[in-house]
């Protein structure tokens, strides 16, 4: 098994209209006013690339997916 | 809040000490703040040589540890945990006495600080030696300048007797809600705005000069002082075993004698509302934990003040603020003001906050005021429902509870609001005193 991965945003960086939520619909939706909101902090395996995809085109460098559980 | 308005709240307690007073034993005794003399005379030096610690062994970490000590700035933290976090740090660590008291309806802070300034400070310095910190650094907000000058003295009074070996200094800082925030201290020392940060880099890992930094409440370090004199079992004399001691309280509201009082952990708020002389009127509701707190039905005034007993409520014994309210009032006018204030008390630095927050104050404003559109409530309730863990510090998710536990304590002004416009309280004075909605000045 693979160990686990969590998702975080610095809502400080983090200016909202992201392209995080188009690239990580499953668990990532915009508020009405184009900020993030978590579905899930943990990363399913099987949308473990997915995940990766969007932390790495975060232009803020706002998104991270860190090791281990929330 | 200015000084004499802490005056006016506290002074009339001389007489109504409830059960034992710890903190506060000096004042109810003498009726004046202690001096380092009268410190020093009732209480000896602090024993520092005995909470610094060494080959494994950190006996004063242990000891609160034993105590059950949890922090009284708000959040609750066991507070040897955090003392172990930073003593662990290689490097030498700081201390940052957290005494901005930002929650509008708090005073105990300002009135330890005022009655045993010393109490507080051999606090820090105790910790400072638990936790291998040669800085203290003690935080207060800049506009208490009448509180500034006497802490100010009291350093004095210690330096000329050469009662500590680490280096204390004071600071004043930009007043704002969320300037109290840990990160926010640590932000401003390092030279900027008191902003909260967020983290990662946690406090304790990298604070101030990216020194392992321990940040405590006011509070919390006098009874860590306590602690240190009298061992831990002294300290479980009072309260309940799981969350022992004894806490300060700020009571106001409907309550014939407003102040600060100490009670034990434990003590069923209606016991701590009858300490103030409790309510003339037939209680209605009460607001515990201030503006980022919760609205409790009258109802649940038995309810003891410990985390928990009051966890199943949605509440916590916070900083200790406890506002009653009585007789004809309206709740969602009391409440639309406060989250006017919290709103313009975003530091706006996340979106979910800075857009959120006013949206939510807004909405809320016109339920209060009989405005209500037919979509307003579960609009409402869905964006109070994004606040909370969506920010760089709990500044909306204090917002959020005090917005959900007001509609939940307040059904039948809810009702009459939605079908019938403002009820007739909502036209009364308002009860609750809220500074100026405005957006601080400045943040450096
Ligand atoms: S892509 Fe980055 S900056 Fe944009 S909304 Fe997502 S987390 Fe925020
Ligand atoms: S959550 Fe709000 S108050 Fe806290 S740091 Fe972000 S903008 Fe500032």
């Amino acid at each position: 098994m693979s160990r686990p991965r969590t998702l975080r945003i610095d809502r400080i960086t983090c200016t909202g209209q992201g392209l995080c939520a188009e690239l990580l619909p499953e668990l990532i939706a915009l508020d009405e006013w184009g900020y993030p909101v978590l579905k899930d902090r943990t990363v399913p395996d099987r949308l473990r690339t997915h995940a990766r995809r969007a932390v790495a085109a975060c232009p803020r460098l706002a998104l991270h997916s860190d090791r281990g559980r929330p | 809040m200015n000084s004499s308005a802490t005056a006016r709240l506290t002074t009339r307690h001389l007489a109504a000490a409830p059960g034992a007073p710890r903190l506060l034993a000096d004042w109810y005794a003498t009726g004046r703040p202690a001096a380092l003399a009268d410190h020093l005379g009732r209480h000896g030096p602090p024993p520092v040589a005995a909470a610094v610690g060494g080959r494994g062994s950190m006996p004063l970490v242990e000891a609160v540890e034993a105590a059950g000590l949890s922090g009284r700035g708000g959040a609750g933290f066991p507070t040897a945990r955090k003392l172990r976090a930073v003593a662990e740090r290689r490097g030498r660590a700081v201390v940052v006495v957290n005494a901005m008291e930002s929650e509008p309806a708090s005073r105990k802070d300002q009135f330890l600080l005022h009655v045993a300034p010393h109490l507080v400070l051999d606090g820090a310095v105790l910790a400072a030696a638990a936790v291998g910190a040669d800085t203290v650094h003690v935080c207060l907000p800049r506009d208490r300048s009448a509180q500034y000058r006497r802490l100010s003295a009291a350093l004095d009074e210690r330096r000329r007797a050469r009662v500590d070996r680490v280096r204390l200094r004071l600071h004043a800082l930009p007043h704002a809600y969320v300037s109290s925030e840990s990160t926010s201290l640590v932000r401003w020392l390092n030279g900027g705005p008191a902003r909260p940060q967020g983290s990662p880099p946690r406090t304790h890992e990298r604070g101030v000069g990216r020194r392992p930094t321990l940040v405590n409440n006011a509070e919390t370090l006098a009874h860590l002082a306590l602690i240190a004199r009298h061992g831990p079992d002294w300290f479980r004399r009072e309260g309940t075993p799981d969350e022992p001691g004894t806490t300060l309280v700020t009571v106001s509201g409907a309550v014939a004698a407003p102040g600060v009082l100490e009670v034990a952990l434990g003590t069923p708020l209606a016991t701590v509302l009858d300490h103030a002389q409790g309510p003339a009127q037939p209680l209605r509701a009460l607001l515990l934990g201030g503006f980022a707190g919760t609205w409790l039905p009258a109802a649940h005034q038995d309810t003891p003040l410990t985390r928990r007993d009051l966890a199943p409520l949605g509440a916590a014994p916070g900083a200790g603020v406890l506002i009653a309210v009585a007789g004809p009032v309206c709740g969602l006018t009391e409440t639309a003001r406060m989250l006017a204030y919290l709103a313009a008390h975003s530091a706006r630095q996340c979106g979910p906050c800075h857009l959120g927050l006013p949206a939510v104050a807004d909405d809320f404003a016109a339920l209060a005021a009989g405005r209500a559109d037919p979509g307003l409530l579960s609009r409402l309730r869905r964006r109070t429902g994004l606040l909370a863990d969506r920010g760089a510090c709990r500044h909306p998710d204090g917002a959020a509870r005090l917005v959900a536990s007001a509609l939940h304590t307040f059904p039948d002004d809810v009702g009459h609001h939605l079908t019938r416009g403002a009820c007739p309280a909502a036209h009364q004075p308002p009860r609750i005193p809220v500074p100026p909605a405005t957006p601080p000045e400045r943040w450096r």
